[in-house]
């Protein structure tokens, strides 16, 4: 058996994986921002005195990891209409991607607080400010930085998942992958192309998390 | 006013314990406003758990602790108020890193006092100038020298406008050659009237500037008393495991 390999079909859905693009990296981004906040949230919880809102934290984030991505989205998606909570596919898709997020960057964000060296919270102390600022303008940009690396493959995992919303439908670049391979039947020149539009994708998005990282998170150190 | 006339420090019948091993006993003190109290002993002797306890970086089990008449409370709730007119300078630094050393300056009394970025700065930048850093502002405590960094600190401290200072052996973690720069400093501080209680191992700066020198070992004062006595006759000193103080003079002034 002979197979003709023809990518011109791409040519005509052009519009089409463009527009999964932006979507794909919409999402994506709601996704980091959301799930980092939510996850440096749940580190505080996991850090507080009150034994009960440690285990709240530490639960969720076990919970979160030890299940599959898909039954999450799939949960969210259409198990949670019998609670009354109806979502879109696209809104679905963003709550399941930042709830996912956040219990690995709450883990990731853990790991950067405790390699801030204990000084530098006495110090604060010493002055006079509270846990609070502490937290805020002494602790939160070191620990950033000590993680930054671990942070941003999370990201581009996150990114590379946000693929499995295919599934319920969102219409982001896997779902405008199997639209057009529906209709044109050309699954190899798709999926190839398509995977090749992700990795350009996480590169891009490494080079522009690096870029934050520099602006950002960087300082003299020896 | 009742406060005026406290001592800025008075530690009554203060012990503590970590875990079982008792670092502290039965610690009694009083700082005068404006005395200058050097602390020293062995290492292990408790002298910087008994500083930290001041401004309560520990607590403390046994007695009571009162900071210009105000009693620290044991549950630490007025732990901050005291903290901010007592200063700290630490044996590493502790410079925030990611701020440069005017931000390291101007962070806490933005906070804490609600002044604005100027006169924040100018506080700042007048505390530098004091410490002889003016110059070095901007930059970052990777950019410091060892000396410099503890300078910063210093200035940092001081720009609380704090009544009492704490020196936990701010030179020892310091290169030979630095710690002058930080000993003169420090010098300054002492001669301008601030309360200062200093532990540190410099016997020549002990001889400068303390009013009171004190000695201790296993969590107890075994001697107190003004330089010239402390160092002619030592009597608790006269014990053979116990190391006699550095009779030197002021490192540096003769290399």
């Amino acid at each position: 058996m002979s197979y003709q390999f023809d990518f011109s079909p791409l040519l005509t859905y052009w519009p089409e994986l463009a527009a999964g693009i932006v979507q794909t990296l919409r999402i994506s981004c709601i996704a980091m921002v959301a799930g980092l906040v939510l996850g440096i949230a749940l580190t505080a919880l996991r850090m507080s005195p009150s034994r009960p809102l440690r285990w709240l934290a530490v639960s969720y984030i076990e919970l979160v990891r030890n299940t599959p991505f898909l039954v999450q989205i799939f949960f969210i998606f259409f198990g949670l209409p019998a609670l009354g909570l109806r979502f879109d596919a696209t809104q679905a898709a963003v709550l399941a991607m930042s709830l996912n997020c956040s219990a690995y960057a709450a883990e990731i964000v853990r790991g950067g607080v405790q390699a801030v060296p204990k000084g530098q919270v006495e110090a604060g102390r010493a002055l006079g400010l509270g846990t609070a600022d502490i937290y805020r303008f002494i602790v939160f940009r070191p620990a950033i930085r000590a993680i930054y690396p671990s942070l941003c493959s999370q990201f581009v995992l996150l990114m590379l998942n946000s693929s499995l919303v295919a599934a319920i439908s969102a219409e982001e670049l896997t779902y405008a992958a199997q639209m057009i391979d529906n209709r044109t039947f050309r699954s190899f020149e798709i999926f190839a192309v398509v995977g090749l539009l992700y990795l350009a994708l996480s590169q891009c998005l490494s080079l522009v998390l690096a870029a934050i990282g520099r602006a950002y998170f960087s300082y003299p150190s020896k | 006013m009742e406060q005026s006339a406290a001592p800025a420090i008075r530690l009554e019948h203060v012990s503590k314990w970590f875990g079982k091993l008792k670092v502290l006993q039965d610690v009694d003190l009083t700082v005068n406003r404006g005395e200058h109290i050097v602390l020293c002993g062995p290492s292990g002797s408790g002298k910087s758990t008994l500083i930290r306890c001041i401004n309560r970086l520990e607590e403390v089990q046994e007695g009571r602790i009162l900071v210009d008449g105000v009693e620290l409370r044991g549950d630490g709730r007025n732990a901050e108020d005291i903290r901010r007119h007592v200063g700290m300078v630490f044996q590493q630094f502790n410079l925030f890193p990611h701020m440069t050393a005017l931000e390291n300056c101007m962070l806490a009394p933005r906070r804490i006092h609600r002044i604005g970025k100027d006169e924040a700065r100018a506080r700042a930048m007048g505390h530098l100038e004091r410490v002889h850093l003016a110059d070095h502002a901007q930059k970052y405590p990777a950019q410091l020298s060892g000396g410099q960094q503890q300078r910063v600190a210093i200035a940092r401290a001081l720009c609380m406008n704090p009544d009492i200072l704490l020196f936990d052996e701010p030179t020892s973690a310091l290169d030979p050659e630095m710690v002058k720069e930080v000993l003169d400093t420090m010098v300054e501080l002492a001669d301008a009237g601030i309360t200062m209680i200093c532990v540190t191992h410099e016997m020549g700066f002990a001889r400068a500037v303390a009013h009171r020198v004190i000695f201790m070992d296993r969590g107890e004062i075994l001697e107190s008393a003004p330089p010239e006595e402390f160092f002619s006759a030592p009597p608790a000193r006269t014990r053979p495991d116990l190391p006699r103080p550095d009779p030197q003079p002021l490192r540096g002034a003769s290399p």
